[in-house]
């Protein structure tokens, strides 16, 4: 007993104030709240999968029929639908926000740098909803003809070989990439900007040019929290539900096709969760929950281990 | 480098003009996003939108009252909720939390804060929903709490981490016990950027819908019970987008308005407090 209470802290080696004895048990049981909960979560989220998760098996993750008339649920065209839009999302805000964030933190003049900051950083706090509202109304309209162009044109390659609708697939791609470009440039650009002087200085001093010292020098030396911001964007694309529910056309099928209706994880359970008529249609659902919860644990587990493999940008 | 200078010369001037675009890209589609924002939103408004509730298709008028009292009611709930919770353990992990436990509450509360805001929905719907056999405030509160739970312990704890060792020394040295030094002179040294981190996160999870679809769910008339359906703006700007009438999309760039004006306006009136890292 002694033994578990020191390793909490409640016990020194000193006789304690009762005053502080109070104050510090009162702390941790907030403390063992926090993590009492986030067992809740894990342990509700595999306990709701039942029945879904024993009928199914690994069934659950290879099936792409999703029918919930017969009662036949498999989560392929989701967990998909999930990891192909994050991943062209972030191919696409990625360069643009490591560019961005370039400009801020080596270009950019202060009384510009500033308020260019501080837009970049509003989108972030625009609600997903907005965007999706946005995205509907404005993007969509947009990308028609020109997925139509594409679709004319290039329309022998698979990619582009179906019938645009506006809302599918590369509008939600679209409007994740609008959405993570402010996490990746953000937090690129706190770590280009404490790239110590004299590294910038030697480069420079050897005569290299400008881009040679960002590029061979800055980038290399910040990589770490590059990685870490890019993961981080990539995070919050993976569990985005709001604007891709409102513009990926949420059809569980898997295709090729970019302009193809699609779904996602979490737009899946969006949509469906409050139909779900039988115990087997919402544990199915919740499963779904399970799977999205397991890919953004496992990336950020990923992300931490790929940011501490290469060390602390500080040391080298 | 063996490529001539004029090359590399232009190189670095291409790629700063690349650089360059980039941002305005990024800056450009901010501005775009703010302005049809702006344009379609201020169309919608007019007294009755702030002061009446919703009506039928096809009536005239009518207003999102309900959703403007039900997003402060369940964000109320929220931070009724976390804020105990999110300081303690923020206090816990500064001040008690070097060892092996406050390891595991740190890389928990990383993990919560990494997990998708349509999880929470479906755990408050598991934990609070099925108790009570319907949708609820409280549930939507709930969901919302858990969401900002996690960014409300580690700003505090950030926050405490910043005062320094000296004032706790001070205080520890005229005698006091630890818990009145930090009562008195550490948490308040802290407070301005622990209430910044605070409402950050409230406004942050105001804007949620995801975790509300099956928890607070949406209630067409006026409410103020934690323990039925409430309307929110989130809630009723995505209802009102996705149906297929005019009138409802006009009200949904209204809503879209109110309630991006009500984050933006949060974030910079606590921002203008002091110089604080922005969360993202």
């Amino acid at each position: 007993m002694t033994g578990i209470l020191q390793t909490l802290g409640l016990l020194g080696t000193t006789k304690k104030n009762r005053g502080d004895l109070i104050f510090e048990v009162f702390l941790l049981l907030m403390a063992l709240t926090l993590v009492g909960l986030v067992v809740l979560l894990f342990v509700e989220l595999v306990a709701g999968s039942f029945p879904a998760l024993p009928t199914f098996g690994w069934r659950f993750f290879f099936s792409s029929k999703w029918d919930p008339v017969r009662e036949e649920f498999g989560a392929l065209p989701a967990i998909y639908g999930t990891i192909v839009s994050s991943l062209l999302a972030l191919a696409i805000a990625g360069p643009i926000g490591l560019l961005s964030a370039i400009f801020l933190a080596e270009y950019a003049p202060r009384w510009l740098e500033r308020p260019l900051s501080f837009l970049i950083e509003l989108l972030a706090s625009i609600p997903s909803v907005v965007y999706g509202l946005w995205g509907l109304f404005v993007l969509v309209p947009l990308l028609r003809p020109a997925e139509l162009f594409l679709n004319r044109h290039l329309g022998s390659i698979p990619l582009f070989a179906c019938m645009p609708w506006g809302i599918g697939m590369l509008a939600a791609v679209a409007i994740l990439a609008i959405m993570i470009l402010p996490y990746s440039t953000a937090v690129a650009r706190d770590v280009i900007r404490a790239v110590p002087r004299a590294q910038r200085e030697a480069m420079l001093a050897l005569g290299a040019t400008r881009w040679e010292t960002i590029w061979y020098v800055v980038v290399p030396y910040a990589r770490s929290g590059i990685i870490g911001g890019l993961m981080l964007a990539l995070g919050r694309a993976l569990g985005e539900t709001m604007a891709v529910t409102m513009l990926i056309g949420n059809r569980p099928e898997i295709s090729a096709c970019l302009f193809d209706p699609a779904y996602t994880l979490a737009s899946q359970i969006a949509n469906e969760f409050t139909e779900a008529t039988s115990a087997l249609y919402l544990s199915a659902l919740i499963e779904l929950g399970l799977v999205l919860f397991a890919i953004t644990f496992l990336m950020n587990i990923f992300a931490r281990l790929l940011v501490m493999s290469m060390g602390p940008s500080g040391r080298r | 480098m063996e490529k001539p200078y004029a090359f590399r010369k232009t190189t670095s001037a291409l790629m700063a003009a690349l650089t360059v675009l980039s941002a305005g890209f990024s800056a450009g589609i901010l501005l775009v996003l703010l302005v049809y924002i702006l344009r379609q939103g201020v169309a919608a408004l007019n007294w009755d939108f702030f002061t009446k509730n919703p009506v039928p298709v096809g009536e005239p008028g009518g207003g999102i009252a309900n959703a403007i009292v039900g997003t402060f009611i369940v964000v109320g709930l929220a931070a009724v909720f976390a804020l105990p919770i999110g300081v303690g353990s923020g206090v816990y992990l500064s001040e008690f939390g070097r060892n092996r436990f406050g390891d595991v509450v740190r890389f928990l509360a990383d993990v919560l804060s990494g997990v998708p805001s349509i999880i929470m929905g479906i755990f408050a719907y598991v934990v609070v929903v099925m108790q009570q056999g319907h949708f609820s405030a409280l549930s939507g509160g709930f969901a919302l709490g858990v969401m900002m739970l996690p960014v409300v312990t580690r700003t505090t704890e950030e926050m405490l981490r910043m005062v320094p060792d000296s004032v706790r020394e001070a205080g520890l040295a005229l005698g006091l016990p630890r818990w009145r030094v930090l009562i008195h002179a550490v948490i308040p040294a802290a407070s301005r950027g622990i209430l910044t981190g605070i409402v950050l996160a409230l406004a942050r999870v105001a804007g949620e819908t995801a975790p509300l679809l099956f928890t607070a769910f949406g209630n067409p008339y006026f409410s103020v019970d934690i323990n039925q359906p409430i309307a929110t703006l989130p809630y009723t700007l995505f209802t009102y987008a996705i149906s297929p009438y005019d009138d409802w999309h006009l009200k949904a760039w209204g809503t879209a308005l109110v309630l991006t004006a009500l984050i933006f306006v949060a974030s910079l009136l606590v921002r203008s407090l002091g110089e604080v890292h922005y969360e993202v």
